[in-house]
């Protein structure tokens, strides 16, 4: 069984919401890397998506893009963040890490290659900007061939029949884009997320997680009613940013990532049914 | 296509600036919202467009992130496109970003070839040669060669920015110097690092700037059918000078790229032969950046 769905098996039957941070590896500098994935897993996040930077992260609102920046400026390229999920792995063989990030940087080290890599570094699932559906399904066999998930996303403006296409076809989870936008948006409207999600679930198996905006403990609760996991990112990249120009410790940005954490994790934890 | 989905609002990124002024035209003539994405680096050697496209009514939104250029404006465009969804409709400028767009833009660019097909034949009672065509994202050249692409005696030349050289990494020829890879929701030859990031380009003409390529483009570069070539600042800009005292037509930067290809080829090909050059744009908006040159 994968580490993913070990993950969301024991969560569901705990009856609690998978709590799943973004962070940018490399940002700010790649050592800060493992101490913050260490931390995150410490303040009760269940899956990590560790992003690796592009250059041109067209789906990003200012403060991911701005994530990406510093992640490229500190010299951040797949290959050591692969090694950061290796070192990762030696402290926390539970934690799902799932590689989060744009199909170009991917493409250019070679699929087999990535593939062979990310599994033997101990990632478990891989999601990607720029994979169509149509795209992703023989790529989904390859990956699922080293034991990687390919996790595939979906949007409100997705309709009905590619929904349900993109839900079989997806795995280790399905992403729901929360809103019509970018990451860090402000429009987020759980109503009408509630609507697709709840429509989601009819049509698939796998557990459904959402992000995309969702920023404040209460968001995060109304969410967590009525989906298998919650995404958590511009707040913590917006945090992590806030501090990179400081000459903070490691301690003091992993204390002020906490401060965000704690309210989101009772605030699942104060969901669950 | 935008007012028949309903939308209110259409968006475009420009790099020279033409495709955001007739952007702002039609959105103008249809009463309809418009923002024109365009890098602050290019507002600033291209301003004349700036101030069309506000004359016009859009607003025109500075692009301050990456290069401040053409791709960073795609960037923007792309961002704000699925922010506003509901009421935006996108027009790309070139051939390039997510199906349909490279073959949409393609097919409303083929005006140009069929036009000029049915005038050469005409003017000259033959088909061309050659056609040149100068290529950033290659709308213009697209539009030029897809009426001919049947006809097997007709060559094809696509003109890439060379900028100050090829060797010097400060250009925008991505099927010179690139690798196939995906960016703007498209596969084509991108000029990108050994990590897949894409580098900054450089070209003197704001149009060409662009580390990509219409994905048709890629193809036809890799079937042969059109051979491309480059073309570098200086050459582009004596070219540009050269049409002028000699038509009195003063060129885009980018059309004279294609026109300094011409003028080798013409060498090549030899007298009695009939070259097609798509002059893609006036220079108007060029004559600041050449305010620095001195002309003589």
């Amino acid at each position: 069984m994968s580490r993913l769905s070990t993950c969301f098996d024991r969560l569901r039957q705990e009856g609690r919401t998978a709590l799943v941070a973004y962070i940018v590896a490399g940002d700010y500098h790649l050592e800060l890397c493992v101490p913050l994935m260490r931390a995150l897993v410490d303040y009760g996040v269940d899956v990590i998506e560790l992003g690796y930077p592009f250059s041109d992260p067209a789906a990003e609102g200012p403060v991911i893009q701005a994530g990406h920046e510093r992640a490229l400026a500190a010299g951040t390229q797949l290959p050591g963040v692969l090694k950061a999920v290796t070192t990762f792995r030696r402290f926390d063989k539970q934690t799902p890490v799932v590689l989060m990030g744009y199909l170009n940087p991917v493409e250019q080290l070679g699929y087999e290659r990535f593939a062979t890599d990310a599994s033997r570094a101990g990632a478990d699932g891989v999601l990607m900007v720029d994979l169509p559906m149509e795209d992703a399904r023989d790529l989904s066999v390859q990956f699922a061939g080293h034991g990687l998930d390919l996790i595939l996303l979906l949007a409100p403006t997705t309709s009905a029949e590619r929904s349900l296409e993109i839900g079989a076809c997806t795995r280790g989870y399905l992403y729901c884009v929360a809103l019509k936008g970018l990451t860090g948006a402000n429009s987020l409207e759980v109503k009408s997320v509630q609507e697709q999600v709840e429509r989601l679930k009819l049509q698939t198996q796998v557990p459904v997680c959402v992000g995309f905006g969702i920023k404040t403990p209460k968001q995060a609760m109304q969410i967590a009613q009525f989906s298998d996991g919650v995404v958590i990112g511009s707040a913590l990249v917006d945090k992590i940013g806030s501090m990179a120009g400081s000459a903070c410790t490691p301690e003091h940005l992993t204390q002020a990532l906490g401060t965000l954490l704690r309210p989101l994790r009772r605030a699942l934890d104060t969901a669950a049914s | 296509m935008a007012q028949h989905m309903g939308k209110t609002r259409v968006i475009a990124e420009t790099g020279a600036g033409q495709h955001g002024v007739a952007v702002a035209s039609v959105a103008a003539r249809l009463g309809l919202r418009c923002c024109v994405y365009m890098g602050s680096v290019d507002m600033r050697r291209q301003s004349i467009n700036v101030q069309r496209m506000r004359l016009l009514g859009a607003e025109v939104r500075a692009v301050k992130s990456g290069s401040r250029t053409l791709k960073d404006a795609l960037n923007e465009a792309l961002r704000d496109w699925v922010s506003n969804v509901d009421d935006t409709f996108y027009i790309i400028g070139t051939v390039a970003g997510p199906h349909p767009y490279p073959r949409l833009v393609r097919d409303l660019q083929a005006v140009i070839g069929r036009e000029a097909r049915a005038q050469i034949k005409e003017r000259i009672s033959a088909l061309p040669d050659a056609l040149v065509a100068c290529v950033g994202g290659g709308s213009n050249a697209i539009g030029l060669f897809h009426a001919f692409i049947e006809d097997s005696a007709v060559s094809m030349y696509g003109v890439e920015a060379g900028g100050m050289g090829l060797r010097s990494g400060k250009h925008a020829a991505p099927l010179a110097e690139g690798r196939p890879g995906v960016l703007h929701g498209n596969r084509t030859y991108l000029m990108q690092d050994e990590y897949g990031q894409i580098l900054d380009t450089h070209s003197i003409s704001a149009g060409l700037d662009y580390p990509g390529v219409g994905p048709e483009h890629a193809w036809l570069c890799d079937s042969g059918r059109v051979k491309y070539v480059t073309v570098e600042d200086a050459d582009a800009y004596t070219a540009l000078i050269d049409m002028t005292r000699h038509e009195g037509i003063v060129p885009a930067l980018e059309s004279s790229h294609a026109l300094a290809y011409a003028a080798r080829l013409a060498v090549d090909l030899g007298a009695g032969k009939h070259i097609l050059v798509n002059l893609s744009g006036r220079g108007d908006k060029d004559l600041a950046t050449l305010r620095h040159h001195k002309h003589n």
